[in-house]
């Protein structure tokens, strides 16, 4: 059993302990390794690695002991297993990648690394982060920690950054990296009651990254509170000259802009978000952040973003399209899974569909379709003029308010299977989070109630592309208000 | 035009020039691109495409793009975009080739070409574009396995598309020399061939004299210009051929099989991949400041054309030897260091002769000629001052290609310096004369021929190093000034 006490804290509480020397990061460390294992059921991790983060905390522990502290010393993450780890068994997921050890880290894990941060293992994922509910992974799929109340069915952890997401819920991380390609982010950490941050497009580099869709993934945070969220999202960030679209801009100290001050900020509410079918318990916790956030200073301004009809259609033909090509380069003749074969064709098709799983299939075949000939046109080209238009709303939303508040997602957390027959239902739940990868902007998720099933609800806010600092200001301010402090019914170190 | 049996046909030809960019790093990731490396030693995760790796332009590939897009009187885009071509093949480790389809970085160009009966033709050029190289499939080290080498993967290449101006093998052949010759100039591409350094792909067609363009077919990666040529020559013989019989061309892609010199069906129209070409999004768009763009402008070096006037104008040379001169650079450079303060058309009968015969027959190129144009220069000086005749020089120039050494120390260790003493000249030609007197006789009877009896004893007896104007003013006056016999 862990030490319940020092897996309750935020990343901002360990930090400031560590930095009192109140504990050592080798004990915190022990403490979220003996979570790791104990929450083994949800399937949250698909690598733990426990020496290398005790090895890392030690070293923590003795930049600490000789006051040379970093930002992150000694602080235990989940890094989703779609971030390369030099060394570290990297999945994507996939069968297909069977017994892939990268010979290089990711930017961004290694900036953390760079940070003092311990890495306590590889997140589990749908595959190739292709999902709504983290059921498509070729390694199980992860369960939610939280459960109906009198309901003994396993939930979705929702998806693709769903093991990241169970594992910061249930205290077995105190936080974790992810990718937000349509709501990756987001949407898991609306199910599973924590906050999850996508980024301005460039403000985190991709490189190292396995890629989804090159023009939508977003690497970002989870977290369990606004403050850690700013606090991992400056470890993150930066310009990386290996990434070509990277930003060139600078990374502000996104703590400092927790202010809790947003009198006079206009807030968009776009009506085009009350989609037809959205449970009333999601209307009315929208209704309830505007209401805080007007309590709190803020002016709500009703607005219009007409195209948002067309975002996830547009989403639905560019992801698969980015992706059928990213995706070619997994043919069993360098690394991953190979199906031997006497021709070069059998080969390819053996492996391939021997390696990848129905999702991917599926949206490399939609991909392949929609950039034919003949189909370019119809397809790929009308959803990218969709999502310049797309953007234009933002833009034009963005001269009137400076951030929009949305529901995260259309509904609470489901169960396992509930949606597995009908992919058009499961891509509806990346309805209010995909605008904000077709055009880039920041978002962010903030957990802020509770559903009719006792399930955590969030509400998104978006604001104009590099001003995270401001939406993590909202965020802020919205989270004091909602004082969400429900657990999920599953944690480490507490009761089952 | 090539004689039918029905009549005559035009042959038509557009080529697709795959000009690999002279660099030191790849396209795209910065891997080194040396030739003859060992395999898969020059590949980065970028070029083997592993999981995460992302694309970054190399900006000094696109200045020699647009370096050579200048040289090719061309437009160049400011704004150009990078596409994937997707297909599957165990060389091309992403599964696509990251290429320009639409937007190329430079549009429409021409190249003046000089044709044999002296004319000019303009040939232009559609465009060109950037794009990367594929890996190296070994088929033959293994008896079922294929091997892959990487080591080419991501190396830059230039794609320069002609218009089908183009109206023979010849033409074909001279608008691959000239545009070599360019890029030489240039220094993008070093034009090695056999090093596959400049590839061609050649779309042809025929078509009776003033009718619609006929259906092409297009024989790929030719390596060699004799290739090329052949290929022509065969490709547009078997289209005349089928029309001629009443059969149709099919829209082909063909190969040359240099064997047996004739190209052969690789796939058809309808077997043609279809490459799904989207713009990179790892790559954004490339964007071009027309300052620096003006600046690349200016900074070009001379080019064969204007070289070629120049020389014209500069030197009063012929425009045909003015051709030859600047057909490559290293050559022109050289004539300029011999001509310089010197007989420039001397110096031109030097470089173009003895020079040419010199490296023809040890089948080097300029750049390894065992005489330095410093050399050579310094042998005309030789002539000039007098210290060697020509013939004395040629005998000078023979032992520096031989030996590589300054014609001044050949001269003195040979002693071959030219005797100018004329008390010498004229004691041989007594000694001569005096040892011919029955020659001497007969010569002034009128039998004028054995003159140069007379002249080549008095050579012989000095070793080839007298004077040969002084020898002749000297004889001259001794056979018939004094016709009383010697003193």
């Amino acid at each position: 059993m862990s030490d319940p006490s020092l897996l309750a804290l935020t990343l901002a509480e360990a930090r400031d302990g560590l930095a009192r020397r109140s504990f050592s990061a080798r004990e915190l460390t022990a403490a979220y390794n003996g979570a790791v294992s104990e929450i083994e059921p949800l399937n949250a991790y698909i690598t733990p690695t426990p020496e290398q983060a005790l090895a890392m905390a030690d070293a923590a522990d003795q930049r600490l002991a000789r006051g040379e502290a970093l930002p992150l010393d000694g602080i235990p993450l989940a890094v989703k297993d779609l971030y390369c780890t030099k060394g570290v068994l990297t999945t994507a997921a996939s069968h297909i990648l069977d017994g892939f050890r990268p010979t290089y880290e990711s930017t961004v894990t290694d900036k953390l690394w760079q940070s003092g941060a311990v890495m306590l293992g590889k997140a589990n994922l749908d595959e190739f982060a292709m999902g709504s509910s983290n059921t498509t992974s070729w390694y199980g799929p992860v369960e939610n920690p939280w459960r109906r109340p009198g309901d003994n069915r396993p939930l979705v952890p929702g998806g693709s950054s769903g093991g990241s997401a169970a594992a910061v819920a249930a205290r077995a991380a105190l936080a974790a990296t992810g990718t937000d390609t349509g709501g990756s982010i987001r949407q898991p950490a609306s199910f599973c009651g924590i906050v999850g941050l996508k980024p301005t497009y460039g403000r985190c580099s991709r490189w190292g990254v396995v890629a989804y869709a090159s023009s939508l993934d977003h690497p970002g945070p989870l977290t369990r509170t606004v403050r850690d969220a700013a606090i991992m999202l400056k470890a993150m960030s930066g310009h990386d000259p290996k990434d070509s679209t990277s930003a060139p801009v600078a990374v502000p100290d996104f703590e400092a802009a927790l202010t809790g001050d947003i009198r006079g900020l206009r807030i968009g509410v776009p009506k085009e978000y009350r989609v037809d079918g959205m449970p009333a318990e999601i209307e009315e916790v929208w209704q309830q952040g505007v209401e805080w956030l007007r309590a709190a200073g803020a002016e709500p301004v009703e607005i219009g973003l007409p195209m948002t009809k067309y975002a996830l259609p547009a989403y639905y033909i560019i992801a698969p399209a980015e992706a059928s090509s990213n995706l070619a380069r997994y043919d069993g003749v360098r690394f991953g899974l190979r199906v031997e074969s006497e021709t070069l064709d059998d080969l390819y098709e053996l492996t391939r569909a021997a390696g990848f799983g129905a999702e991917v299939r599926r949206r490399v075949l939609i991909g392949t379709y929609v950039l034919s000939a003949g189909y370019y046109d119809a397809y790929y080209l009308k959803a990218q003029r969709v999502r310049t238009l797309i953007t234009r709303d933002f833009v034009t939303a963005f001269e009137r308010v400076d951030c929009i508040l949305t529901p995260t997602a259309p509904s609470a957390a489901f169960a396992i299977g509930e949606k597995a027959e009908d992919p058009i239902a499961m891509y509806l739940n990346d309805v209010f989070t995909v605008p904000a990868n077709l055009t880039g902007v920041p978002a962010i998720a903030v957990p802020v109630g509770l559903s009719g099933d006792a399930l955590p609800l969030g509400l998104q806010i978006i604001g104009r592309a590099f001003d995270e600092e401001t939406v993590l200001r909202v965020g802020d301010v919205l989270e004091s208000a909602a004082q969400f402090r429900c657990l999920p019914s599953f944690v480490a170190g507490g009761p089952r | 035009m090539m004689e039918g049996r029905t009549g005559w046909w035009e042959t038509v030809i557009g080529l697709e020039v795959h000009a690999q960019v002279v660099s030191k790093a790849k396209l795209f990731s910065g891997a080194a691109t040396q030739f003859g490396a060992e395999p898969n030693t020059q590949v980065s995760p970028v070029d083997a495409a592993f999981p995460g790796m992302l694309p970054v332009i190399n900006r000094f590939c696109v200045e020699q793009a647009v370096k050579t897009g200048l040289a090719l009187d061309a437009e160049i885009r400011l704004e150009s975009v990078f596409d994937r071509k997707n297909y599957f093949y165990p060389d091309l480790p992403p599964g696509y080739q990251i290429s320009q389809y639409q937007q190329p970085v430079v549009g429409r160009g021409k190249v003046a070409l000089d044709m044999p009966d002296g004319t000019t033709r303009e040939i232009g050029i559609t465009r060109l574009h950037l794009e990367q190289d594929a890996g190296k499939s070994l088929h033959d080290q293994h008896p079922i396995l294929s091997y892959v080498d990487l080591n080419r993967a991501g190396i830059a290449l230039m794609e320069i598309v002609s218009e089908p101006d183009l109206r023979s093998a010849e033409e074909a052949g001279i608008y691959l020399r000239k545009l070599r010759s360019i890029l030489r100039y240039l220094g993008t591409c070093d034009g090695n061939m056999e090093e596959g350094s400049l590839r061609c792909d050649c779309n042809v067609s025929v078509r009776r004299p003033g009718e619609p363009y006929g259906t092409r077919c297009e024989i790929k990666n030719l390596n060699s210009i004799r290739h090329v040529m052949q290929a022509i020559e065969y490709e547009a013989r078997r289209q005349i051929d089928i029309i001629e019989e009443g059969g149709t061309i099919a829209q082909q892609t063909r190969l040359f099989d240099a064997g047996r010199n004739i190209t052969r069906p690789m796939r058809s129209k309808e077997e043609a991949h279809d490459y799904r070409y989207f713009p990179d999004p790892d790559l954004s768009p490339l964007v071009l400041d027309p300052e620096w763009v003006t600046r690349m402008r200016v900074q070009l070096p001379e080019l064969p054309d204007t070289k070629k006037a120049r020389f014209v104008s500069a030197y009063g040379l012929s425009p045909d030897d003015a051709a030859v001169l600047v057909a490559e650079k290293e050559t022109a450079l050289y004539f300029e260091r011999v001509a310089a303060g010197r007989d420039p058309k001397a110096a031109a009968n030097w470089v173009m002769g003895d020079l040419f015969g010199a490296l023809n027959r040890l089948g080097v190129g300029i750049e390894q000629s065992p005489v330095s144009a410093e050399q050579l220069g310094s042998l005309m000086d030789l002539i000039a001052n007098g210290t060697l005749s020509g013939r004395l020089a040629k005998e000078v120039f023979a032992e520096m290609v031989a030996t590589g050494a300054d014609p001044g120390s050949i001269v003195e260790a040979k002693g071959l310096r030219q005797v100018t003493d004329s008390g010498a000249i004229e004691a041989a030609i007594d000694t001569v004369l005096a040892a011919h007197a029955d020659k001497v006789a007969e010569y002034r009877a009128g039998r004028d021929k054995l003159y140069g009896f007379f002249v080549g004893q008095i050579m012989r007896a000095t070793q080839g190093k007298a004077n040969p104007a002084l020898v002749n003013e000297l004889l001259r006056e001794k056979l018939t000034g004094e016709s009383g016999g010697a003193r």
